[in-house]
């Protein structure tokens, strides 16, 4: 199985919608590719425009952040928006439904951890900005670690059909062999 | 122990179960529109497997943009277009016959009680109206179903909504809905089924279970769900009138998909609307919902009444009354789409087209235009619109727009005062 993890980033806020990580606008794009400079582009953090170009954002690998990331509109173009953007694991407390069935779907993860644990993992990115995460998906652990070396651990529990679809490579190929 | 409705579907339709938390279930519509199905064809091709299971379970309809604004969406409308053709899809509706389509594949009777539906739109969850499990899906559950008929769930629990009191005057399915999003927050629902029943509902028309449905995935639901009844009879009974000897017959029939009163709910909320007042959001999440008479005088630039949520007859009719008449504010630019053709047609049929245009309003074609802000009537920054529409988030109708959601009643009191209003002032 492919490994999930690397360069964390991190946005402190509840309810990111999918409006907000791919605008309608690109919605008429045919090809995932193209919704690649866009992620994130309408988002607005403490009244502020989001910075799409921050370096540590265009090097992240995994996204960490608070509750029912992903509601709104269904659209996948959220999860390629990601994809495209080498963006493999979102962590946070709690996923809107249709967004977390995307995101397995499309063989990529969408974590939950509780409140405690992403509690724990904002304060590590207190400390030092640059932060490594990866996550063990048969021990059902994510490890993450500052630059001083600082490591926080905890555990999920990840139910085992989502799993199963990681493993496929997404619900197309899993639903190709099965049905 | 007995089964709520959605139970019941669940096991009418089970394929298969993964983990005991998790169903595979068989889907008897798969509705398409050209937002989120070319990306799901394309890639069929791409893998060889361009195929659909049954071209009488897809409806198709192009209406999120359209006609076409640019040569993007003509390229969308041409691959979605060429697919029906390719398959024998026979309904697929294209400009001329097409609009909004949780508005359009209701009025043609596709979705029956007991129905399993899947679109590629998170506002699927309004066919739930008819007593069906309906819900929202991304492009690659849409391909698998277009491709084998069937789609994963997590299972959903359910949360009875009861709804009881009088509706005052002047208040509607859109206010019911918003205070209950309030009340629940954008995620209170989320991989829960929302059943809405009690008196209220009971004595709904289609067109405000429609409503209320609609936006159950505001609140994070996989889908809402009314109890099919003698309304949803007479509603579908053009399409039935050949399966069932008489209307109560549909009537009792309908009925094995009501809950058993044994069955159990994870939630139960009973809202008595007998003191509501009409809703209205403001800010950026449809859980942020105010009385209107702590948002009146807000000032309002453009007014949209429309959409899949409140784009109905009805929705034109309750807005024409307070239009008739009248004259919109100088400073306002109205807007109305009817969703589907044949509601502009019955529309133009009650001289209700008429009034909106005397009143200063611009009439446009069914589509989902300025709903999701991508053409006809996109806002410009700064600028805030009442609209009788289901998402207020941050850019949904134009980069640094405010949307205000609303009923059709109250977005047409805006239009006339430039400001959010009570509408009570113009019914008579
Ligand atoms: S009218 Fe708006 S909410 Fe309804 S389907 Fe169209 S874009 Fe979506």
């Amino acid at each position: 199985m492919k490994a999930f993890g690397g360069s964390a980033f991190f946005i402190d806020r509840d309810d990111i919608n999918t409006d907000e990580i791919i605008p309608a606008k690109y919605l008429t794009e045919i090809t995932k590719r193209a919704l690649q400079p866009h992620l994130l582009e309408d988002l607005f953090l403490d009244g502020k425009e989001f910075d799409t170009q921050a370096d540590d954002f265009q090097q992240a690998s995994v996204l960490v952040t608070r509750s029912n990331f992903g509601c709104g509109s269904s659209r996948e173009h959220a999860v390629w928006a990601l994809e495209v953007n080498d963006i493999n694991v979102v962590l946070g407390e709690s996923f809107a439904r249709i967004f977390r069935q995307n995101m397995f779907n499309c063989g990529i993860l969408a974590v939950e951890l509780s409140k405690a644990d992403i509690d724990k993992l904002f304060a590590l990115a207190q400390g030092d900005g640059a932060i490594k995460i990866g996550i063990e998906l048969d021990k059902d652990t994510v490890v993450a670690e500052n630059g001083k070396g600082e490591k926080v651990e905890c555990s999920f529990s990840m139910n085992p059909f989502d799993k199963e679809l990681v493993a496929a490579g997404g619900w197309l190929a899993y639903a190709d062999q099965k049905y | 122990m007995g089964k709520t409705i959605a139970e019941k579907i669940f096991a009418a339709h089970l394929r298969d179960t993964p983990t005991p938390e998790n169903m595979v279930l068989d889907i008897d519509v798969i509705m398409c529109h050209e937002i989120t199905t070319p990306i799901a064809i394309m890639d069929l091709v791409d893998k060889d497997m361009d195929r659909v299971i049954d071209p009488n379970r897809i409806k198709a309809v192009i209406d999120h943009v359209t006609p076409a604004k640019d040569s993007k969406t003509a390229t969308q409308a041409k691959i979605m277009r060429d697919w029906a053709r390719r398959h024998k899809i026979k309904d697929f509706f294209d400009v001329g016959r097409n609009g909004v389509c949780h508005a359009l594949f209701p009025e043609k009777g596709f979705i029956r009680p007991g129905n399993t539906v899947i679109m590629g739109d998170s506002h699927t969850c309004t066919h739930g109206a008819f007593g069906a499990f309906a819900a929202g899906v991304g492009t690659t559950d849409l391909e698998v179903g277009i491709l084998k008929g069937v789609c994963a769930f997590r299972k959903p629990k359910s949360m009875k909504i009861e709804v009881t009191g009088t509706l005052p005057i002047g208040v509607y399915a859109k206010d019911v809905i918003l205070k209950i999003i309030k009340q629940l927050t954008v995620n209170g629902a989320t991989d829960m089924v929302m059943e809405f029943c009690g008196p209220v509902v009971e004595e709904m028309n289609m067109s405000s279970r429609m409503t209320l449905c609609n936006m159950s995935v505001e609140a994070g639901a996989t889908s809402g769900l009314c109890l099919p009844d003698k309304v949803t009879a007479e509603y579908l009974w053009p399409f039935i009138q050949e399966d069932y000897a008489s209307l109560e017959e549909a009537v009792e029939d309908f009925s094995t998909w009501h809950s058993d009163p044994d069955a159990e709910y994870a939630e139960t909320l009973t809202i008595d609307v007998s003191n509501l007042r009409p809703q209205v959001t403001y800010d950026y999440k449809p859980d942020k919902v105010k009385d209107v008479d702590e948002l009146a005088g807000a000032r309002i630039d453009q007014v949209y009444i429309g959409s899949c949520t409140n784009g109905r007859i009805e929705d034109i009719r309750a807005a024409a009354s307070i239009l008739l008449g009248r004259t919109i504010a100088d400073s306002v630019r109205g807007i109305l789409t009817p969703a589907t053709p044949a509601i502009y047609s019955q529309a133009l049929n009650e001289g209700l087209i008429k009034i909106f245009m005397d009143a200063g309003f611009c009439v446009l074609n069914p589509t989902c235009g300025a709903c999701l802000g991508m053409s006809s009537g996109v806002l410009a920054e700064g600028e805030s619109c009442a609209s009788t529409t289901n998402r207020n988030f941050n850019g949904r109708m134009g980069k640094g727009g405010m949307v205000h959601l609303m009923s059709p009643l109250c977005a047409a009191a805006a239009a006339v005062t430039g400001e959010i209003t009570d509408p009570a002032q113009f019914i008579n």
